[in-house]
C-alpha cells in the first residue's frame, strides 16, 4: 500500500507527497502531461528535443547542474509517446534547491538559441546511436507507420526522420512550451524523508506563483478498427532475419488492459512460457523470441518478435507462431500458467516499488491516468482475470485480421 | 518577493554522516561463510552465491560463461523448462552472471516462497548435466547473438580496448569468435562446473527485510554441500598482464556506419593502491558525470554526442581508466582533440574550489542515494569483500571525499593524464 497526500494549487498544479522516512533521500517528481503524440506530424520529434532543452537553463538559472550536484543531487528525464517526465534525487535536507531548479524551469526558460543548436545536435547523435548505427535500428520505425494509419503513434519518439529535429526554431520551442508546460498540465510528486506540510508550504511558495496556462485538451485521431492483415517485408545489412507482428489492443484504462498483459506474459513473457518453450526449445526455429505489449495510454499494441535461426525459412516461422497464437485461441490456458503469471506481476510490483524513486515516478503517472490511489488497485485487476477471459481476449486480440507482420531479411 | 536568482541554503556534503549499514557473518557447517544484511522494509529478498568460477579459472574460452549460463538448463530431475517455471511459477527471479574472477547465482523473490525456492538453488548447485541438445540450442543461439553484436561498433570497441590494456590471452582481455562456440565441449564445461560450482569456493550473500527463519534454512540446504570459502592453494592461479605496444587503432567496422565507438584507455592500479580513492573523485571531475569537464565540453558545449563519460573498471587484479562516447563520423577526430584539451586543462592548473565542493557534494549524494536499501548496501560488501578489503575502504574512500585538496588532483592529473600513456581506438 502506498500513502500519499495531495493538494490542488490554484492555479492547477496537483501536488502529490508520499512518506517514506526509511530514506535519508528525498524525490521530486514532474511529469507534463505531453508526448510525442501531440506534435505536428511535421515536425516530429520535438517532445523529446524539448526535454533535452529543459536543462539549458531557465529565466533565473543559467545552469540547471551545478547548483543541483552543490546539494549533492542527480536528476534526470524521460519523454515518450505519451508524456515527459522529469526527477531530481537529492539528500531531503536539500530538497528546497529542487523546488527551486524546478519550479524556474516551469516559470520560464531561457529560450537559448546557443541551447537549441547544441541539443539539435546532441539529438541528432543520439538518433545514430540508437537507430541508425544499431542492426535493426530501424524497424519501429517502419512497424509504427504499418500498424498506425492516422493515430499519432506512427511516430517514434525521438522523430521520424533527422530533419525534423534539424529544422526546429527557437519560436517552436517557445509556443510548445507556453502550450504544454503549464502548471495546469503537470503533476508535482514529492516523495521520501519529507513532511506532507512542509512540502505543501514549499509547492504553494515556489510553484504557487506561476500563471495556471490553459488546460490542453488532447483531439486526437482515433486509430480506425483495423480489419484486414497488413504485411511488410524489407532487406538490410543485419546478420539474421527476424519477424515482427503487432495486434491492435485497448487503451490503458481499458478494463481488459490487465488481461491483455497477463495473455503476452503466457505467450512470450521468460524463458518458461510458450513462444519460447515451443520455438526456441522445441522445433529450434528462432533463436530468441518474446511478447509483450505497449502499454501506452491511447489503444496500444501487442507485439511479437523473434530472431530466426540460420536457414530457417520466414513462412515457416511465421506458421509456427501461428500455430501457437491458434492454440492459445482455442483452448483454456492452464490454472498453473494463470497463477505463475499473477505471481510474476505481484512481484514484480513489488520489486519495482522497492524504489522510493519509482514510487514517485508512479504516482505521477497513474495520476495523469486519473488517479494516483489506482497504482494500489492494480494487483486486485490483475487477480480476477480468468483464464476464460484470456481465452475470450486472445480471440479478439489476436485475431489474423488485427495483424501486422514485418518480415525483416538479411541480405547477407 | 521570492528570490529566484540564488539557490536556497544548502546543507553541505561533509555535514552528512553516511554509515555503511553492518553485516551480520554466519559460518556454515561447511565452512561456507554467509553475510547478511537485514534492511528494508518490504517482504522481498536477494540472495547471491558467489563462486570463484569467472573467465579466470577457464583453461579453455567460454567454458566459465558456458557453465554459468547453463546452470539453469536442466537436473538429472528437471528438465530447463521445469526449472525455468519453477522459479517463475513463484515469481522469482533467478539470474546468472559471470564476470572474470567469480561467477554468481542470483535469486530475487518475495519472502513468503523462498522456501519454495531453495531446494531448487541447492539442486542447480549439485546436479546439473548440461545436456548436450541444451548445449547446441546453446551454441548456435549465442553464435547468432555474436553476430549481431558483432555488426555494433560500440560492442567490438569494448572487446578491443580491453584486449590492447590487458592482452588477449588475460583474462580481461580475451574475448570470444564464433569458432570458440564450435569448439566447446560439453566435457570441458561439465568439468569446470564439478571443480567451481559442485566442489567449488563459494561466499553467500543475503539482504532484505530476512525471514527469522532464514539462517537455518540455508545450513539446511547449503552447509553440508562440498563447498568452502577459505582461498586454497588451487585457488592461487596468475595471470599476466601484457599491454599491446601500439597505442593507436583505427578500425573499420560498418562501412555504412555514421557514428564511430571512441574508446581511450590506460591501465590502472587496483583497489589497494592509496591513489585508487582520490582518483575516483579526480576521474568525477574529468568525465564521471553529468557535470564533468567531459560531458560539459563535448556533449553541452559542441553537440558531438549523445554522451561521453569516464570510469575506473571495476577489477580485482588491476584497473582501467576508460573515456567512452560514440560521435558522428565527422567530429571523431574533433572529439578526440577535446578529450586530450580536457586532460591538459587538469594537469595545468587546479580546479577552482567551486567545482571541487560541488564535486564532493555531489559525489556524497551520490552515495547516500546508492545506500539506500538493502540490495545497495549488499552490493557495497560484496564488492569490498571480493577485492580483500574492509569497511575502512568505504570510510576512507568517504574521507577522501570530503577532504581531497585541489592541490592534490592537481598532482594526480600529473601523474595519470598524459595522453602519450594512453591507448586509443576508434571503430567506424
Amino acid at each position: 500500500m502506498i500513502h500519499f497526500e495531495k493538494f490542488l494549487l490554484k492555479n492547477g498544479l496537483r501536488v502529490l507527497v508520499h512518506r517514506d522516512a526509511s530514506t535519508p533521500m528525498a524525490v521530486l517528481n514532474v511529469l507534463y502531461d505531453v508526448g510525442a503524440r501531440d506534435e505536428n506530424p511535421e515536425k516530429t520529434g520535438f517532445a523529446h528535443l524539448f526535454e533535452h532543452l529543459m536543462f539549458g537553463g531557465s529565466i533565473n538559472i543559467s545552469d540547471f547542474e551545478t547548483p543541483l550536484q552543490l546539494a549533492g543531487g542527480e536528476n534526470n528525464a524521460f519523454t515518450t509517446n505519451d508524456l515527459t517526465n522529469y526527477y531530481i534525487q537529492l539528500p531531503a535536507e536539500n530538497l528546497e534547491t529542487a523546488f527551486w531548479l524546478e519550479s524556474d524551469r516551469m516559470l520560464s526558460l531561457a529560450f537559448s538559441e546557443k541551447s537549441l543548436g547544441v541539443q539539435r545536435k546532441v539529438v541528432c547523435e543520439e538518433f545514430k546511436e540508437h537507430y541508425i548505427n544499431k542492426p535493426y535500428g530501424d524497424v519501429w520505425f517502419k512497424m509504427r507507420e504499418l500498424a498506425y494509419t492516422v493515430h499519432p503513434y506512427r511516430w517514434m519518439t525521438i522523430g521520424k526522420e533527422l530533419s525534423h529535429i534539424e529544422h526546429v526554431q527557437l519560436d517552436d520551442v517557445k509556443s510548445f512550451f507556453y502550450k504544454h508546460y503549464r502548471p495546469v498540465n503537470a503533476v508535482l510528486v514529492v516523495a521520501g524523508n519529507v513532511q506532507p506540510e512542509s512540502v505543501y508550504q514549499l509547492a504553494e511558495k515556489w510553484f504557487g506563483s506561476i500563471p495556471s496556462g490553459e488546460k490542453y485538451v488532447r483531439q486526437l485521431p482515433v486509430e480506425p478498427n483495423q480489419t484486414v492483415a497488413r504485411k511488410l517485408e524489407v532487406k538490410a545489412d543485419v546478420p539474421l532475419d527476424a519477424l515482427y507482428k503487432c495486434y491492435h489492443m485497448g487503451a490503458r484504462l481499458d478494463k481488459d488492459y490487465y488481461t491483455v498483459d497477463l495473455l503476452t506474459e503466457v505467450l512470450g513473457g521468460g524463458d518458461s512460457s510458450r513462444l519460447h518453450e515451443t520455438l526456441v526449445k522445441e522445433k529450434k526455429l528462432f533463436s530468441h523470441i518474446e511478447s509483450y505489449h505497449t502499454g501506452s495510454t491511447d489503444a496500444g499494441l501487442v507485439v511479437i518478435e523473434g530472431k530466426l535461426i540460420k536457414g530457417v525459412h520466414m513462412d515457416e516461422a511465421d506458421k509456427a507462431i501461428e500455430e501457437e497464437l491458434t492454440k492459445i485461441k482455442t483452448e483454456q490456458i492452464t490454472d498453473k500458467e494463470l497463477v505463475k503469471v499473477k505471481n510474476k506481476t505481484e512481484s514484480a510490483i513489488l520489486f519495482e516499488d522497492m524504489s522510493v524513486m519509482n514510487r514517485a515516478t508512479n504516482l505521477a503517472m497513474y495520476e495523469l491516468l486519473g488517479d494516483a490511489d489506482m497504482m494500489n488497485t492494480e494487483l486486485e485487476k490483475y487477480q480476477a482475470v480468468t483464464t476464460e477471459n484470456i481465452l475470450t481476449k486472445s480471440q479478439q486480440v489476436l485475431d489474423y485480421n488485427n495483424s501486422n507482420t514485418l518480415y525483416y531479411y538479411s541480405n547477407n | 518577493m521570492l528570490n529566484r536568482k540564488t539557490s536556497p541554503k544548502i546543507t553541505d556534503a561533509v555535514e552528512f554522516h553516511l554509515a555503511l549499514p553492518p553485516y551480520q557473518k554466519y559460518i556454515l557447517k561447511n565452512g561456507v561463510e554467509l553475510y547478511t544484511i537485514d534492511l528494508g522494509t518490504q517482504d522481498t529478498l536477494m540472495l547471491s552465491w558467489v563462486f570463484f568460477a569467472g573467465n579466470w579459472y577457464e583453461e579453455k574460452n567460454l567454458v566459465a560463461t558456458t557453465a554459468n549460463y547453463l546452470l539453469k538448463n536442466g537436473t538429472s530431475g528437471k528438465n530447463a523448462f521445469a526449472i525455468n517455471e519453477h522459479f517463475e511459477y513463484y515469481g522469482a527471479y533467478l539470474n546468472r552472471n559471470c564476470q572474470n574472477e567469480t561467477a554468481e547465482i542470483t535469486l530475487h523473490c518475495l519472502n513468503k516462497y523462498v522456501n519454495e525456492l531453495l531446494p531448487v538453488v541447492a539442486e542447480i548447485i549439485t546436479d546439473s548435466i548440461f545436456p548436450a541438445e541444451e548445449l547446441s540450442i546453446y551454441k548456435k543461439n549465442m553464435q547468432q547473438r555474436l553476430q549481431v553484436n558483432l555488426k555494433k561498433n560500440d560492442f567490438v570497441a569494448g572487446r578491443l580496448i580491453e584486449a590492447y590494456l590487458f592482452g588477449k590471452s588475460h583474462p580481461y582481455g580475451r574475448y570470444s569468435s564464433l569458432e570458440d562456440y564450435t569448439f566447446l565441449q560439453q566435457e570441458e564445461v561439465k568439468d569446470f562446473y564439478k571443480k567451481y560450482y559442485q566442489n567449488g569456493r563459494c561466499i553467500i550473500f543475503a539482504a532484505g527485510k530476512l525471514p527469522a527463519t532464514l539462517v537455518k534454512e540455508m545450513e539446511y540446504h547449503f552447509g553440508s554441500l562440498p563447498l568452502y570459502s577459505s582461498k586454497n592453494a588451487a585457488d592461487n592461479i596468475q595471470h599476466t598482464i601484457t599491454p599491446a605496444v601500439e597505442k593507436k587503432y583505427k578500425l573499420t567496422n560498418d562501412p555504412n556506419g555514421v557514428q564511430g565507438a571512441i574508446r581511450i584507455g590506460r591501465n590502472f592500479p587496483n583497489r589497494h593502491h592509496p591513489d585508487f580513492q582520490k582518483v575516483q573523485v579526480l576521474n568525477n571531475v574529468f568525465g564521471g558525470f553529468f557535470g564533468s569537464r567531459l560531458m560539459t565540453n563535448i556533449r553541452e558545449g559542441k553537440g558531438y554526442t549523445y554522451g561521453i563519460y569516464s570510469y575506473l573498471l571495476n577489477q580485482i587484479q588491476e584497473s582501467a581508466l576508460l573515456i567512452s562516447t560514440e560521435a558522428g563520423n565527422e567530429v571523431c577526430e574533433a572529439t578526440i582533440t577535446e578529450v586530450y584539451k580536457e586532460m591538459h586543462s587538469l594537469r595545468k592548473q587546479p580546479i577552482t574550489d567551486e567545482e571541487l565542493q560541488t564535486t564532493r557534494n555531489f559525489m556524497i549524494g551520490t552515495i547516500l542515494g546508492d545506500l539506500d536499501g538493502p540490495f545497495h548496501v549488499a552490493g557495497r560488501w560484496k564488492s569490498i569483500l571480493l577485492n580483500n578489503l574492509d569497511e575502512n575502504y568505504f570510510y576512507n574512500g568517504i574521507n577522501t571525499i570530503k577532504t581531497i585538496t585541489a592541490k592534490e588532483l592537481h598532482a594526480l592529473a600529473n601523474k595519470y593524464l598524459h595522453p602519450e600513456d594512453f591507448y586509443e581506438l576508434v571503430v567506424i
